[in-house]
Parts: C-alpha cells; sequence; structure tokens
C-alpha cells in the first residue's frame, strides 16, 4: 500500500518537473486539479482530505509546500464564507492571517470565520514523504539529509531510482553517504545477485535499525548459504555494536537518573546529615521550587529559556526562607528529640501541600520547557542522548561544586562544619550556633528549592511532587554515610546506574524493590554508609 | 444607653438566627440529599474535583427546573481525602447519618471495592463515573464510566484494522485496572492471532517519572520493521513525563501511535501538547464533539466555574448521565426509595452529550458509542473513528477464562450480578 502510494507520488513529482515548463492550457487544467483539491480538504472524511493532499503534490505550485507545511502544523484553516484557505501564523498577543495560496494578507478576518482543517496520523505521514521527496532539492544540507534519512524506513526501486541521479551531484558528504545507504538497502531487494552481494558490503556496520532488518529478511529469504553466512556476519557485526551502544544508553540513563537523585538528596544530605534533622517537609521544599519556576513563567510568558535562568536564585530564594521560617518556627524547639521532629514536619509537609493545592488548585500546572532543552543530540542511529537530560547532569554536578566550596572554602561553612562537631565548642569559640543552625537549614532548603527547578522539567509540577522523592533522598543520604557529601554524590549515581541496568533486566517495579534490598542489606553490614564520618564527632 | 443598645443587637441576633435554623429545618425536611463521595484533598484531588463541581453543578441546574418530586434537591459534600479505608467511613456517614438518597463518586477501583460493602449493607445507590476494569456487578452500584469492552476492546480493533498494528506494547500503571485491562486485550490479541513474541507488557510503580529506559525499549521493540502501537493504561499523573520522554527521543506518533484510557482533556490541561499531537485517546465523550448537547454543556460548565479555561471530560459526561438516569428513576418510581429507584432505573434512556441516547442496561451498565481520537496541539481531541452504534457495557469479559460465563441482570426474577450459564448458579457478591 505504502510504497504504492510512494510510486504514485514519485511519478506525480516527476510530471510537476515537468509541467514546470508547459503552456498555460496544462496550468488551466491544474487551476481544477487545485480547486478540487481545496474543495476536498474541506470535507469531513479524512479519506477525501487524503485525496485533496494527493491532488495539491499532483498540483505542484511552490505554494503548495506551504499549505502542506500549514496543513501538517495544524495551522490550516477555511474561511466558512467563501471556503477560502488561510493560513494562521502565530505572532505576539494573536495571529496573524493570510491567504494560502496567494500569501496575500488578510487583516479583517477573525478567528470566529474560520474553521481548522484537521488531519490524523495517516495524512501526517502521507504529507511527510510528499515534502522528503519536494526537499530532496533543497539548498539546505541538514533538510536534504531529512528527506533521504526519512527513505530508508521505505526502501524501494523507486526511490533509489530517484536518488541515483542526485546522488552524483551531491556535495555534502553525510547527505550523500545517506543516499548511498537507502540505494543499498533498495538494491537487497534487486534481482541482480552481483548488486545484492555488493549492498550487503556496503551496508556492513551500518547502525540504522531498517537496514539491520532489511539485511535480516534477506538472510532469511535468500537460498544460497554462503551469502547467507555473509549476512549473518555482517548483522552480528551490527549487533555487537548496537550491543556497545547499549551499554552506553543505559549507562547515560542510571548517570541521569543518578543526578535527579543527587540534587534531591543533597539539600537533605546538609539537613539531615550535618544538622542531624529528619526533614519530613524536604520533598515540599522541592515543590516549592518547582511551583516558583511555574510562577516566574507567569510573569515572563515570552522568555522562557530565560525565565527557568531567573528561577534558579529566586527558587533558591524562597525555598531557602520557607526553610529557614521552619527551622525557627518549629525546629528549634525540638533539637535532639528526633521522633518529635518526624512527627511535626510531616505535619508541616501535609500543611504545605494543602496550601499549594488551595493556591495553585490541585491541577497540576504546566511548566514550559525552553527549546535549548528538548529533542536529543543524535550522536548515530543507535545512540542519542535526550537534551534535558544531559543539562541536568551537568546542572548537578555544579550544583554539588558550589555547595562543596561553600562548605570548605567559606566562613559560614567553617561554622556550619564547626557547629556540626562539637556545638558546645563552637559556642565557647564565639559562634553563634543558632544562627549558624538557621542557616545551613535555609541552605539545605534552598538546595531543594533549585533541585525543585530541575524537576520542574522532567515531571509534573503539582502538589504530590515531593512526596515522590522523599523516600528517594533518605535512600541516598543513608546508603552514601550521613553528613558526607562525596558520599551523596557518589551514592546517588551508584543507585542511578544500578536501579537502569536492573530495570531492562527485572522491570521498573522489581529493579525499585531489589535496590531497596540491597540498601537494608548493605546498612545491616555497614550502618554508616559507603563514606562513613571518622573521628569523634561521629561517635556523639 | 449604650447597654440598651447592645442588649437589642443581641437579642435581635438571636431571633436572627433562630429564624434561620427554623428555616433550615424546614428546608431539610423538604430536600432530597444527594450524596458527593470524590477527593478533595490527596493524591486523586486533581481528577476527583472537577467532578464534584460538575455534581453541584448539575443539582443546581435540576433546583432551576423545579427540583425532583417538588422537592429540591440538596447536595452533601464529604471529602474522603484519598483514603481509600476513610471512603467507606465517608459512605456510610453519607448513607446512615445524612439519609442520602444517592451517592455519585469514586474514581480509582479500590475506592469503590472499599465502598461496596457499605452500600450494599445499606442498601444505598452508587453511581460509579469513571471507565474501569469491569468484572463486577453489584445490586446497588450503576456504572456509568465505560466497560473494557466500551473502551479498550474497540481501540485495539481500530489500530488492528484502520493503522494496521501488528505489533504491541501494553504499558500500565501497576494496579488492579491496567493489570485486568491488559489481561482481557493480551487474552484478546492472542485470539486474533498475534504472537507471544509481538507482545510487549510493562507495568510501572504509581507516578513513575524517569521513563528514558522504557521509551528506548519501546523505540527498539518498534523498530523491528513491523507497525507498532503502545496501548497505554499508564494512570493520570505518570503520563506527562512519559509523553515527554517520548517526544524527547523522537518517537513520533506517526511512527509508534499511542492509545491511552486514561489521557482527556483535563490531563492535557496541564501541559504543552505539541510534542503529542497525533497520540491517540479512547474515550465515550470528547469536549470537541460536535452535538449541541454538548455545546449547551459546555457552556453551561463554563458559566458555573466561572472560567473560559476549563475543559470538560469523559467522566463528567458520565455524571451526567448517571444523574439524569437517577432523576427519570425517581420520577418514574415517585420515591427516591433506593430498591424502588434500582427496578425503575433498568431502561431509562437519556441524552447522552454526543448527540444520542445512552440507556441502562439490566447488568447496571450503560450503552454508549466509542470514539478515538487524536490529541491536537491546542489539548483537545479530533475525533478520527468511531463505532457506528452504541456499545453496551459488558460488567464480566468475553475474554476471560473464568468470567465469560458469567452473566449479569438484575431484574426478576433473575437478580443476580454474576450468574453462571454453565453450572446454573448465582455465586453471590464474592466471586473470584
Amino acid at each position: 500500500m505504502q510504497t504504492k502510494a510512494v510510486l504514485r507520488w514519485v511519478v506525480l513529482v516527476v510530471l510537476w518537473m515537468a509541467t514546470l515548463q508547459v503552456s498555460p492550457a496544462v496550468a488551466a487544467a491544474d487551476a481544477t486539479t487545485l480547486e478540487q483539491a481545496v474543495i476536498l480538504l474541506q470535507s469531513k472524511k479524512f479519506s477525501d482530505k487524503s485525496e485533496a493532499i494527493k491532488l495539491l503534490v499532483e498540483y505542484g505550485n511552490p505554494a503548495v509546500k506551504g499549505v502542506l507545511l500549514a496543513l501538517l502544523e495544524s495551522q490550516l484553516y477555511h474561511q466558512q464564507a467563501d471556503q477560502r484557505l488561510v493560513i494562521a501564523t502565530p505572532k505576539e498577543g494573536g495571529e496573524l492571517f493570510h491567504d494560502a495560496l496567494s500569501g496575500e494578507p488578510l487583516l479583517a478576518v477573525t478567528q470566529e470565520q474560520l474553521k481548522k482543517i484537521a488531519i490524523n496520523n495517516a495524512m501526517r505521514s502521507e504529507i511527510r514523504s510528499a515534502l522528503a521527496i519536494m526537499d530532496l532539492r533543497h539548498p539546505e544540507a541538514s533538510t536534504r539529509l531529512a528527506a533521504v534519512t526519512q527513505m530508508l524506513d521505505r526502501p524501494d526501486a523507486d526511490n533509489a531510482a530517484l536518488l541515483r541521479p542526485l546522488l552524483d551531484k551531491e556535495e555534502d558528504s553525510r547527505v550523500s553517504e545517506m543516499m548511498t545507504m537507502v540505494i543499498a538497502l533498495a538494491n537487497l531487494l534487486s534481482e541482480d545477485r552481483q548488486l545484492r552481494k555488493e549492498a550487503v558490503e556496503t551496508l556492513d556496520g551500518s547502525l540504522h535499525p531498517a537496514i539491520r532488518n532489511g539485511l535480516v529478511t534477506l538472510q532469511q529469504s535468500t537460498s544460497d548459504k554462503a551469502f547467507a553466512a555473509t549476512i549473518s556476519r555482517v548483522v552480528a557485526n551490527i549487533d555487537s555494536k548496537l550491543q556497545f551502544y547499549s551499554f552506553l544508553e543505559n549507562l547515560f540513563f542510571g548517570l541521569s537518573l543518578g543526578s535527579v537523585l543527587v540534587l534531591a538528596a543533597i539539600g537533605l544530605a546538609i539537613t539531615f546529615g550535618v544538622m542531624g534533622v529528619i526533614n519530613m517537609a524536604h520533598g515540599e521544599l522541592i515543590m516549592i521550587g518547582a511551583y516558583t519556576t511555574y510562577a516566574i513563567q507567569l510573569l515572563m510568558p515570552n522568555q522562557i529559556g530565560l525565565s527557568v535562568v531567573v528561577a534558579i536564585p529566586a527558587a533558591f530564594l524562597i525555598s531557602g526562607l520557607v526553610g529557614i521560617a521552619i527551622e525557627r518556627g518549629v525546629i528549634r524547639f525540638l533539637y535532639g528529640r528526633s521522633l518529635e521532629t518526624l512527627l511535626a514536619t510531616f505535619g508541616i509537609s501535609l500543611i504545605l501541600q494543602q496550601t499549594v493545592r488551595s493556591i495553585f488548585s490541585p491541577l497540576n500546572r504546566s511548566v514550559a520547557t525552553p527549546e535549548w532543552m528538548s529533542g536529543a543530540w543524535e550522536i548515530n542511529s543507535a545512540l542519542s542522548l535526550t537534551f534535558n537530560r544531559l543539562y541536568i547532569i551537568i546542572f548537578c554536578l555544579l550544583v554539588f561544586a558550589a555547595l562543596f566550596v561553600v562548605l570548605k572554602r567559606t566562613t559560614l561553612g567553617l561554622q556550619v562544619r564547626a557547629v556540626a562537631q562539637n556545638r558546645a565548642m563552637a559556642r565557647a569559640m564565639g559562634v553563634r550556633s543558632e544562627w549558624v543552625d538557621a542557616m545551613t537549614f535555609g541552605l539545605g532548603s534552598g538546595i531543594a528549592g533549585i533541585a525543585g527547578v530541575a524537576l520542574s522539567q522532567l515531571t509534573n509540577v503539582g502538589p504530590n511532587l515531593g512526596q515522590a522523592y522523599i523516600i528517594d533522598s533518605f535512600m541516598v543520604v543513608v546508603f552514601g554515610g550521613v553528613g558526607n557529601l562525596w558520599g551523596t554524590l557518589v551514592s546517588g549515581m551508584t543507585l542511578g546506574v544500578a536501579n537502569k541496568f536492573l530495570e531492562p533486566w527485572a522491570g521498573a517495579v522489581l529493579a525499585k524493590i531489589l535496590v531497596l534490598l540491597f540498601i537494608i542489606l548493605f546498612i545491616q553490614k555497614r550502618p554508616r554508609g559507603l563514606f562513613p564520618q571518622q573521628g569523634r564527632a561521629a561517635e556523639g | 444607653m449604650k447597654k440598651m443598645v447592645l442588649k437589642n443587637l443581641v437579642l435581635s441576633a438571636a431571633f436572627a438566627a433562630a429564624g434561620i435554623c427554623s428555616t433550615g429545618a424546614a428546608l431539610a425536611a423538604d430536600t432530597i440529599k444527594v450524596g458527593i463521595l470524590h477527593s478533595l484533598s490527596g493524591t486523586m484531588a486533581i481528577s476527583e474535583t472537577t467532578l464534584k463541581d460538575t455534581m453541584l453543578m448539575l443539582i443546581e441546574e435540576q433546583n432551576k427546573k423545579g427540583g425532583l418530586l417538588g422537592k429540591k434537591l440538596e447536595a452533601v459534600v464529604v471529602d474522603p481525602a484519598s483514603n481509600w479505608p476513610l471512603f467507606a467511613e465517608k459512605a456510610r456517614e453519607l448513607l446512615s447519618q445524612h439519609q442520602v438518597a444517592a451517592i455519585f463518586g469514586n474514581w480509582t477501583s479500590v475506592s469503590r471495592k472499599s465502598v461496596l460493602p457499605v452500600v450494599e449493607e445499606l442498601n444505598g445507590l452508587l453511581f460509579y463515573p469513571v471507565q474501569y476494569e469491569g468484572e463486577e456487578s453489584s445490586k446497588n452500584v450503576f456504572y456509568t464510566g465505560a466497560a473494557p469492552n466500551q473502551q479498550a476492546i474497540p481501540a485495539v480493533d481500530y489500530l488492528m484494522n484502520d493503522i494496521g498494528v501488528k505489533r504491541w506494547v501494553l504499558a500500565g500503571t501497576d494496579y488492579v485496572y491496567p493489570r485486568t485491562t491488559n489481561k482481557i486485550l493480551e487474552a484478546y490479541l492472542k485470539a486474533k492471532g498475534v504472537a507471544d513474541k509481538d507482545i510487549m507488557i510493562n507495568y510501572t510503580p504509581f507516578g513513575h517519572s524517569d521513563w528514558q529506559s522504557i521509551v528506548s525499549d519501546i523505540k527498539k521493540f518498534g523498530k523491528a520493521g513491523m507497525k507498532t502501537a503502545v496501548v497505554s493504561t499508564i494512570n493520570g499523573d505518570a503520563n506527562v513525563p512519559f509523553y515527554k520522554e517520548l517526544g524527547n527521543q523522537g518517537v513520533s506518533a506517526e511512527e509508534i501511535p499511542v492509545v491511552a484510557f486514561s489521557v482527556g482533556e483535563e490531563e492535557l490541561s496541564g501541559i504543552d501538547t505539541k510534542p503529542l499531537v497525533g497520540h491517540l485517546a479512547a474515550w465515550n465523550y470528547f469536549m470537541s464533539v460536535e452535538a449541541d448537547a454538548n455545546s449547551q454543556f459546555i457552556a453551561a460548565w463554563k458559566k458555573f466555574i466561572k472560567s473560559d479555561k476549563r475543559v470538560t471530560n469523559d467522566p463528567m459526561e458520565a455524571h451526567y448521565i448517571g444523574f439524569n438516569m437517577w432523576v427519570k428513576a425517581v420520577e418514574k418510581a415517585g420515591t427516591t426509595d433506593s430498591t424502588a429507584v434500582q427496578d425503575a432505573i433498568i431502561g431509562i434512556a437519556v441524552p447522552n452529550l454526543t448527540g444520542g441516547l445512552s440507556a441502562m442496561m439490566p447488568n447496571h451498565h450503560i450503552t454508549k458509542p466509542v470514539l478515538i481520537g487524536e490529541i491536537q496541539g491546542d489539548g483537545q481531541f479530533q475525533v478520527v473513528w468511531q463505532t457506528s452504534g452504541l456499545v453496551a457495557g459488558d460488567a464480566w469479559s468475553d475474554f476471560l477464562p473464568g468470567s465469560k460465563d458469567l452473566i449479569s441482570d438484575w431484574r426478576a426474577p433473575l437478580s443476580c450480578g454474576n450468574y453462571n450459564v454453565k453450572t446454573g448458579k448465582c455465586s453471590g457478591q464474592n466471586y473470584e
């Protein structure tokens, strides 16, 4: 079915190229094609619209490309009064309308007079293949590459025939390489044995799944044993490469999960690790950070990228202030009574959740992702790293480094460590321990807020955001060794990677259970975690 | 002088208070109470708060039309706080303390299972508005949401016949509704000749947010050269990171469409839907359906909730149908007595919001059209396929070995929720 459709387009495109230089009489005939297409496009039936797309491609005027693109982006409307096709392009504070075919701006048109032309998935892929064929001669190499890559999924002799003349003229090496692949893949199905053999050699080592599928199909259908053995050697070669990349991919997934865990836990490593406060409201401080991101985006709706950057210090401040308020208001009365602290902070976490529900509604809020954080960095067709995860790994390491510097190189850090090691002695040396307590708690809470900014890019921003991370955070801190920042980093990354390597094998639910079991056993053996605190302070 | 004024004030205030009390008491005697049992706090508040508001709107509208049996309706709202045992307690409070005529409520199956013994013991009426896994039929419960044959099975049919899907990923959250639905779907697919190696089943914990490996697995599974689709019973919240990851890893709806049973307009209103365009959902109602009843309902809802941005969704329609059925049944029976209403309601048909009539079947499920919609850039759905007629809800799946012999018919003389046609026995409510 699909090959047939593609064949039809190929013919149509070739026809169109021919009509470019023909007489007005033909053009007039085409005008009726266009009229017909415009009418069909406004039908309610998807089959009619699909027919309209074919007619549009057949008509082949350059304006058609704009119409098809608008259709794909769901920006194509029709005017109910006179059946004119209208393209709407978004601009600040509204939309700009212009006639789809002539391109003249329509200033008097309003949204109410228009009706959107809806399309479905089948039509989307039809439009994409039609556009790909049009894009083969695009001046931009990357566009040509995308167009050729799309053909990989539909290998057939017609596509190959279309590419062959273009191959010689192609200047960009990546595009010509991809063209060679498409032609070779089509050649796998050729009658000519020699051609098939050459194609297999060309395709050796290529990682694209369509190529592996093509090779496997050929191997199963061929009767020539020696040839089949050659193919299976090539396939094995591809498989070993794929395995290597899938290992790298898993490692990346693990590190990215690990960095999320570290981000969520590192604030806790300070409040719980250094101060010894079991803060059940830690998750809600993360949530406040995420809501800060949302609020900042509301304030700067047109600068999504900048708003995320601004949200980092803002979330630090707001979560930090809330943290200080919690410390001054509740926790300072409960030092040394860990059970009461646990219950009190649990109560605070419920209060904070319900407060957010009352202010922002119980519904999840939508936090936009900046353009530079969506999509993936495609290294090859077997390995691509998603940008949002990549940035979060980098961000996590930066936050860790900054925190490390604060604790090891600043006066505040010195005082924090002094109070943590020996409160009485620190006070005797003139450290205002109460002030240090508040600042430390504020610092830990602020870092939680920063984690919230990062999480707002990955998951739902809603009142329950914090609950999802509180258990994981404690797990990371306890496993890493209470009071040790390096421990938190190493344990977070270890747990992340372990989880991701277990997941494909055991499933998400079981992987989590196994990791938890492992931690329980580990704590039995080494109750102070990976990096236990040394010295007398640890005994206290 | 000053003292006098104060005294007068106190006296008049007391009179006023007494006046309010007495009218209040008079009102209470003249009203029919309707219980609303939806979580307004906790995890499920995200979905259930809207349903509480829907019920308040429906009750207000009914009162404007003159109430029911000459009396005004009075809503009794309780908050079970997403806490399953608390659902049972609150249901008991509604039935025995407030004496409500009917309860509209619950979202999750586990909360329904918790309320079930209470409504059966006190002979109450419960209208349950959410799509669920089936395998249940109670004398006291009316299931106005979709059973699996009104949502999952038609969706799979659409993918198989219209899209030509050959490989299947059944992905769900790890709890009763996805597990049962996937069991039914797996049996159904195998009956249609799909091989074991072409079905991948995956469960994730509640609120799962790290979808990297799973999406990467789905991607690899879909690259085997045969058309692949994901049938998702992933629960509300976890969907956002799931779809985000799909978008980031470059899995488009044209390559691997995802059809979801728990993603509606409300869930989409929390996310940027541009990367999701073309993914599918199966429901019995979409906000975008063009019907007069629907546009009236949407206008009324926006006015009631005082926001132009709020959307309507499938469970809201289920409450709309359920409430109107109950009103009609009470009018037919002439009383709110639950046994009389149970008898009267079977066979009652009321308009649904997609331009047809939905009827209550003897198995306490209703007839509905099944629609498949594609997600659009504006967070709405575009209907791409629908069943030619209405589908009657099936309490007991025909594709599960234990339940295919069971039928449910609450009319006399059978009056049984799980009659085994092979053994000829009614096994009572405790079928397992």
